[in-house]
Parts: structure tokens; C-alpha cells; sequence
């Protein structure tokens, strides 16, 4: 992920900020232009509450060269209590511990390095709670 | 009003082809579906192909692949729709052709994989780049997702997902052109290598190079030729959200779902009329979660009906009898035109050994990504 697009991602990586629509109050993360519901353009912005539901999760074995040296490693897909959808690594945790229904927190943690400049770049990881 | 054929198909073998270029296989292709049409030229081209661009570093293949073909002048461009890029390129065809606009036009699909490039990061540029894969989720482990999810909502079991695999590698022994030629029981399936759990190695279709082309003509001028006649009943396509997770239901895949209602409803037609179909089994949780879509079964049925036979080859309803995308192999942008190539064979009889017997229409469904856009055609044989 080159670094200006990291940069303008940081509200939603670091702070979880999301949007909601005025019209029918369908959460969208990331807050978009267009409320994907009802069409609505008045989105007001707000910041997730760190906490989810896992609703399926995979270990990866087989990962992307940058995600090499990190497998096996989980992710999840996690519901907030907002309704927002987010895809998520599982950390700090055995693959075995991971099931569907189990709450999680998000915490601020490394997620990669960019590629040939090799910065690193943060954003949410899911743990179990 | 004008109705669409298809009036020639040609396709390369499948494989690991690395003694081809991109353009030598796409010419091999398209000049073979013009021989097989008997058409002196046409008049446009679509070539679906999802990333030229990454896996051989080279974008503006339409230009590119129309003068390799001896018809430099012509309209032709690249669609992309990731791995329903082929797709695509057929019903820009088939619209391009009932508008009007044109007699003859070429769709075209293509994906060289195997030149060096990481395909595994490639292949995710079909996810979101900037929700989904960061994080570091995969194309199978998206598709694990869904397959976590539809084995706690319905019960399916890693036995029925293996099951899938097993059918389509039976199938695909008495395709020449597939890439794995084997059979694979059960137990290979179930301790293959681990990718992203629960799907292994040998439940995800391979990386794979080739190419396939169709010809799209009118009817009218099908018969003129003295080609068997194959009309496009139908042409549709839907979308549905990039990203899996801001799908409702991880279990369904809503764009299948929706082209395929509205191709049965351009054909006035149901799934009971189908006699074959090739549909997208990039992994094989995605062959399931499809035929449920596309109403085959009931949701959460798709299980223990392929275990049971109804998609086997001399099953009820034949599903992937190419050996679809796990067999035969899946180079992106060519697989949603290799589908058609099959569904042709079958409704002309010419599919030898994987003949359905009397076979008259046929399916094909091709998505792309975890199944943000799928585009499905149903094709009759008209005598």
C-alpha cells in the first residue's frame, strides 16, 4: 500500500471511523459518498466502538509474499455492534481458539511493510476476548 | 428482431504453457474460431482478460492482439470484469451484434499467469485492495469464508466440498485440452496441503495460461454459413459488493443469483430446462454456493446433491463437464469463453467422450472475485 494511500486511510486503520446514513442509518465502513441502502447523500461520521461478533473466519496457510513469514495467521470477518462489517486478522490467539460467534476487541497492531521502502504500516487486528 | 449465435468457437489447450506468449495463444485461439465460423473477417473484437497488465506487464491488448490477428483497423478493446472478464467480452459481443451495430464480432478471453509474477497477489487485486486484501486475506480465503460459513449454517461437510473436486477431475480425464488430466479420489482432497482452512490445495482450481475465443453472429447469418446454429437466449449480468464482508449473508452469492434470474427471464425459461451447464468452480465451495443460487437445489442442499450424482456427468443435471475450472483449469480472463466452448461442443454433439445425450440448452456462469459480478448466458440449439 503506497504511503499516500495509507495516509488518507489512517482515519479508519488507527480511529475506526465509519459513517452512518442520516436517511435510513445504514452503517457503512469505510463512510461513503452514496449510503449503499437508500442512496442517501447526508452520511454524518462516527467512530466505531472497538468490539465485534466473528461471523466466519479463516487460517491462512498459503498467503501473499508480503504475508509469508506471518502464516498461518486467521481472519475474520467481524460484525461491530453498529452492524458494520469488517475483515480482520485474529491475533494473539491458536487458530483453534477461534469460532463463530466469539466476541473479539480491535486493537491497534502492525499489519504489513511496505514493500520497497519498507515502511510499516498499522491498522486493526481483532483479539478474542 | 434480430436474434444472436454463436457461429464458431476455438481454444488453446490449457496448462502451464510456457513456451507461449500471450499473443501467440490468443491468436491460436481466435483464428481457430474463425476457421470453425468460415467467416473472411470480422468486424469488431471484445478480449476479456483480467490482468494483462500484472502477470505479463502489458495493458492495450486489444490493439495489440487484433494486429497479431491480421485485422489491425477494427473496433477492439479489453473488457475486465476479473475472472468474469470472459464473460464480459461475450455479451458486449452478443449486445454489439443485436443492436445492430455489427454482423460479426469476435469475444475473446485470455490470461497469461505462469511468466514469474506473484499470482496469489495478483489475483487479489479482484478484492478490495484496501479493506480485504491489506489485511492480508487471500482469493481462497475469502471463498474459506464463505465455506466456514455455509458448513456451520447448513452442515455441509468437507466430504461433499471434496466431492466437487472429485467429479470435475472425472470429468475433465476425457478433456484434451484440461490441464489435469487425473483422477483424484476423496482422500486426496482431504489431505491436500492446507491453503486457507478448510480448502486445500486440491479444492482450488489451478493457475493456469490459455486462451478461447467465440464468434458471435446473427442466426440469420449462422444459417448462411452452414454452422450449426447456437442461439444466445440469453445474456445477463449482475453485481453485488466488492467486498465479501458487506455481503448479509456470507453463505449466498447475490450477483448469481440475480444474473441468472434475469437470464432465465430473458429466455423465458427455469433451471428445469437446462440440460448442461458450466458454472464457476474456482474453488469448490464456489460450485456449490452457485448451483444454489442459480435455484438447482434448495439453499443449503447442494451438498448431498453432488454427492449423491445429480451434476455427475451421466447425473440428472451434468455440471462442468469441461471439468470446469478445477480440471480443465482457469486462466482468468479465458475461462468465461472456454465455458462457452464447452456448452457449444455439447449442443453441436461434439463432445465426444463427455457427450451428454441430446443435450439441447446449456448454462454458462462466470463470476468474478468472491462473486461481485457474474455474468451468465444461456445458449439453445436450434435445428
Amino acid at each position: 500500500m503506497t504511503v499516500p494511500r495509507y495516509t488518507r486511510e489512517i482515519p479508519q486503520r488507527y480511529r475506526l471511523e465509519a459513517g452512518r446514513c442520516t436517511a435510513c442509518g445504514k452503517v457503512s465502513f469505510p463512510p461513503r459518498a452514496v449510503c449503499p441502502e437508500c442512496r442517501g447523500r447526508e452520511i454524518e461520521e462516527f467512530r466505531l466502538q472497538p468490539r465485534g461478533t466473528i461471523l466466519s473466519y479463516t487460517t491462512i496457510h498459503v498467503a501473499a509474499e508480503e504475508f509469508a513469514a506471518q502464516t498461518p495467521f486467521v481472519v475474520a470477518v467481524v460484525e461491530t455492534e453498529e452492524g458494520a462489517r469488517l475483515t480482520a486478522q485474529v491475533a494473539d490467539c491458536s487458530p483453534s481458539e477461534v469460532a463463530i460467534g466469539k466476541k473479539v476487541r480491535f486493537e491497534l497492531r502492525r499489519i504489513r511493510e511496505e514493500g520497497k521502502a519498507g515502511i510499516l504500516q498499522y491498522g486493526y487486528k481483532a483479539i478474542l476476548e | 428482431m434480430r436474434e444472436a449465435a454463436i457461429a464458431g468457437i476455438g481454444m488453446t489447450d490449457f496448462g502451464e504453457l510456457w513456451d507461449a506468449s500471450l499473443r501467440q495463444m490468443f491468436t491460436e485461439a481466435a483464428v481457430a474460431a474463425i476457421e470453425d465460423a468460415g467467416v473472411d473477417h470480422i468486424d469488431s473484437m471484445y478480449v476479456g482478460s483480467m490482468t494483462p497488465g500484472l502477470f505479463v506487464h502489458q495493458e492495450h491488448i486489444g490493439a495489440l492482439l487484433a494486429d497479431y490477428l491480421g485485422m489491425a483497423g477494427i473496433p477492439a478493446g479489453r473488457v475486465e470484469s476479473a475472472c468474469a472478464s470472459g464473460g464480459l467480452a461475450l455479451r458486449m459481443a452478443v449486445l454489439e451484434v443485436l443492436s445492430g451495430a455489427s454482423e460479426v464480432v469476435l469475444a475473446g478471453g485470455v490470461e497469461k499467469m505462469t511468466d514469474g509474477v506473484d499470482a496469489t497477489d495478483a489475483l487479489a487485486t479482484a478484492a478490495d485492495q484496501e479493506y480485504e486484501a491489506f489485511e492480508g486475506i487471500t482469493f481462497p480465503g475469502l471463498y474459506a469464508l464463505m465455506a466456514r460459513a455455509h458448513m456451520e449454517k447448513y452442515g455441509t461437510t468437507r466430504e461433499q466440498m471434496a466431492d466437487v473436486a472429485v467429479k470435475n477431475h472425472t470429468n475433465g480425464m476425457l478433456n484434451p485440452r484440461a490441464h489435469f488430466r487425473r483422477p483424484i479420489e476423496r482422500a486426496d482432497v482431504l489431505t491436500s496441503n492446507l491453503v486457507a482452512e478448510p480448502l486445500r490445495l486440491l479444492d482450488c482450481s489451478p493457475i493456469t495460461d490459455g486462451a478461447a475465443a467465440a464468434i458471435v453472429t446473427t442466426t440469420e447469418r449462422a444459417r448462411e454459413l452452414g454452422v450449426p446454429v447456437i442461439r444466445v437466449r440469453a445474456s445477463a449480468m449482475a453485481t453485488a459488493s466488492l467486498a465479501l464482508h458487506d455481503r448479509q449473508d456470507l453463505t449466498t452469492i447475490p450477483s448469481v443469483g440475480r444474473a441468472a434470474g434475469r437470464a432465465f427471464e430473458e429466455a423465458d425459461m427455469g433451471p428445469d430446462d437446462l440440460d448442461v451447464l458450466e458454472v464457476h468452480d474456482c474453488f469448490t465451495i464456489a460450485e456449490l454456493v452457485v448451483m444454489e443460487e442459480i435455484g438447482l437445489v434448495e439453499p443449503g442442499k447442494s451438498g448431498e446433491a453432488v454427492s449423491s450424482g445429480l451434476t455427475a456427468l451421466d447425473g440428472k443435471l451434468p455440471v462442468n463437464t469441461s471439468g470446469g475450472l478445477k480440471s480443465k483449469g482457469h486462466p482468468v480472463g479465458a475461462s468465461g469463453i472456454a465455458q462457452i466452448f464447452e456448452i457449444v461442443e455439447q449442443l453441436r454433439g461434439d463432445a465426444g467422450d463427455r457427450q451428454v445425450e441430446g443435450a439441447r440448452i446449456g448454462m454458462a456462469q462466470n463470476m468474478g472475485g468472491s462473486g461481485a459480478s457474474c455474468v451468465a448466458h444461456i445458449l439453445e440449439a436450434i435445428s
